[in-house]
């Protein structure tokens, strides 16, 4: 018999489009998460989600590939409206969603009193990274899993998992939030659109680039200048917790470097913290790369169950990376 | 008997800043002696690693405060990450006295006792504040860029809740594991040397072409521009506002509170608010579109 250790950690893959959970269930997504084209979910984006129809799609064809499918509808819910996001929830349940992952009280609350067969899952937007908070949710609403926020190490993960009941999630792969997930107002402040607000963080529709006289490429984003490209550079995207700033007399990316996250080398040691599920980032992200990187995490996840050598899928992870930098973020405790 | 229109409250927030235990100590003997604020909350929110420096403090400016007729309110962690951190929120949770939660963390520990839901929680509407006042919160103050029609709706479905505005002071934007102060001088969060308390108001924060943009202040990221709610008292009244919320900062908090009373008194108009202030040694220019639902560093023209 497996010791629980070796009980395999489940792979939980984005979805912006139909094509991408298409190709995420085929390349052996245990869990596939998706959103409504609305500002329920905090990928709101334009082209990006579905429709109810495509969701209903989405989980019929999960489901004869073995995959579940997990809606987001982690924005906080407007004053008066909140009507919405209910009625999300209610879509979710219809279209024979495997669970719901939210972080608002009142979506919550709507759900486990309306559709207790419902899986609730804790969104990451939730912020909870104490056993006290995450029982307040499993006790509350029933929560049975949370999505931890990008503040613990692996050991604090570890002590975590044995004091409490529901399953963790943790993020693996792709975009990396540098503050705490839920508990960012960056954006809102600079653009007036945040991720709590209206589910978008740095928006597109808020950045330019302009070249000065030296030819440098300056990147603003609703109007503050925020990083800087020499010519022939790759120009990064300005989104504000990796923009460089001046503080203390030096200029430099005061947050973070514009890296993004990979786990991949402390795969073992999550599974031995106890994580449930391993989660990649990318619902912005096209069906090739969502091939790719899961495909990739498939092999790694297997080999790592069966006492294989997961070395090679993480050599052909890196090629996915934003801008090739990467970085194992929190879990690692001198990141702080 | 309740007078039909009353008067709305001042309160003074809890300190963000890592300020030494006799400079706290002097400040809240100020305001006990003379600031015309009527509510006080207390105690370290920002980083458990300060606690150890200002916990023999706060038993003494307790009985100051309370003995100068202001209400105080012990205000919890936002951001609880070790045992004794989460050790301390138990503990404050079981304390016979208002307290402020900040981190759902300690709701459940509280048992029902009255509370305040702070502004680090993420309360965005009625159905959400409605569950925490079934579990005893009988006050609140919102999320910054939550905006006025947003806590208008809300005051009128919830209305047995006291809403309290964050009304002065840079903004708390954002909370992250890793400290910008130490990470700006070439240090990590667990050597930190506590250079945080070299920025009485926060480290200023500025974009590549010199623009003041936010300021740090640990793991805490605030706005550079200092946000003034210059809301009448009639329309802060047509709101369901019952209290505004002045965060400390090192210029003279007991002037700052007095100008804001004479505004919300009717005799300063809200140019004349933002003026007096300006001139006495703001940290940072005026902000305050977030109540008009824009981006927060902005200032918009706000319902007289």
């Amino acid at each position: 018999m497996k010791s629980p250790e070796a009980k395999a950690m489940e792979l939980v893959c984005p979805a912006g489009t139909p094509a991408a959970l298409r190709a995420a269930a085929e390349a052996g997504a245990d869990a596939i998460y998706c959103g409504l084209a609305n500002e329920t979910n905090a990928r709101n984006f334009p082209g990006l989600n579905f429709s109810p129809e495509e969701l209903a799609e989405g989980v019929a064809f999960a489901h004869r590939k073995g995959s579940r499918v997990l809606v987001a509808i982690n924005t906080f819910a407007r004053a008066g409206d909140v009507g919405l996001w209910r009625e999300a929830v209610d879509t979710a349940a219809q279209c024979r969603a495997d669970a719901v992952i939210a972080a608002d009280l009142a979506v919550l609350d709507h759900a486990a009193s309306n559709h207790p067969e419902l899986r609730l899952h804790l969104s990451v937007q939730a912020a909870a990274n104490t056993p006290e908070a995450i029982r307040f949710y499993a006790d509350t609403f029933g929560v049975k899993r949370v999505v931890l926020p990008r503040v613990l190490s692996v050991p604090e993960i570890a002590s975590l998992n044995k004091e409490i009941d529901v399953e963790t999630e943790v993020f693996v792969f792709g975009g990396l939030c540098v503050m705490t997930e839920g508990r960012c107002s960056l954006s809102s402040y600079a653009t007036g659109k945040s991720p709590n607000l209206t589910g978008v963080c740095s928006p597109p529709e808020q950045v330019d680039y302009t070249e000065d006289a030296d030819g440098k490429l300056q990147a603003r984003l609703g109007g503050f200048t925020i990083d800087s490209f020499e010519q022939g550079q790759a120009a990064g995207y300005p989104t504000l917790c990796k923009g460089q700033f001046t503080a203390e007399g030096k200029t430099g990316y005061l947050f973070e470097d514009p890296v993004s996250l990979n786990a991949f080398e402390l795969l073992g040691d999550l599974s031995k913290a106890g994580v449930t599920a391993l989660k990649i980032e990318g619902r912005q992200r096209g069906k090739a790369y969502i091939a790719g990187v899961v495909g990739a995490f498939r092999k790694a996840v297997d080999s790592l169950s069966d006492g294989g050598d997961p070395g090679p899928a993480i050599g052909a992870l890196k090629a996915f990376s934003e801008g090739g930098r990467q970085t194992a973020g929190s879990y690692k405790k001198t990141w702080r | 008997m309740m007078p039909d229109h009353p008067k709305i409250e001042l309160a003074l927030g809890p300190c963000f800043f890592n300020w030494s235990a006799e400079r706290l100590v002097d400040f809240y003997r100020g305001i006990a002696e003379e600031a015309d604020i009527d509510r006080v909350y207390l105690g370290e929110v920002v980083c458990g690693k300060r606690m150890p420096f200002t916990d023999a403090i706060w038993p003494d400016i307790m009985e100051m405060l309370t003995k100068a007729g202001k209400q105080v309110v012990l205000s919890g962690l936002a951001q609880p990450v070790n045992k004794r951190e989460r050790e301390i929120l138990r503990q404050q949770a079981g304390y016979d006295m208002l307290i402020e939660i900040n981190d759902l963390s300690m709701v459940p520990g509280r048992a029902g006792q009255e509370f305040t839901a702070g502004p680090f929680l993420n309360i965005y509407n009625e159905a959400s504040l409605r569950l925490l006042a079934d579990r005893g919160a009988t006050a609140w103050c919102p999320p910054v860029e939550l905006p006025l029609v947003s806590i208008q709706k809300i005051a009128a479905l919830v209305p047995e809740v006291d809403i309290e505005l964050f009304a002065f002071g840079r903004l708390p934007l954002a909370l992250s594991s890793r400290c910008y102060h130490a990470r700006a001088h070439g240090l990590r969060k667990d050597a930190c040397q506590f250079v945080c308390d070299r920025d009485p108001d926060g480290m200023n924060i500025a974009t590549l072409d010199d623009r003041r943009f936010l300021a740090a202040n640990g793991i805490q990221t605030l706005s550079d521009a200092v946000h003034v709610a210059g809301v009448t008292s009639g329309q802060l009244q047509a709101t369901g506002i019952r209290r505004l919320r002045l965060s400390p900062h090192s210029l003279d908090m007991v002037k700052v509170a007095g100008t804001f009373r004479r505004f919300l008194d009717g005799e300063l108009t809200c140019e004349d608010l933002n003026a007096e202030l300006a001139g006495q040694g703001l940290p940072g220019p005026v902000c305050n579109a977030y109540l008009a639902g824009d981006a927060g560093w902005k200032t918009a023209t706000l319902p007289a």
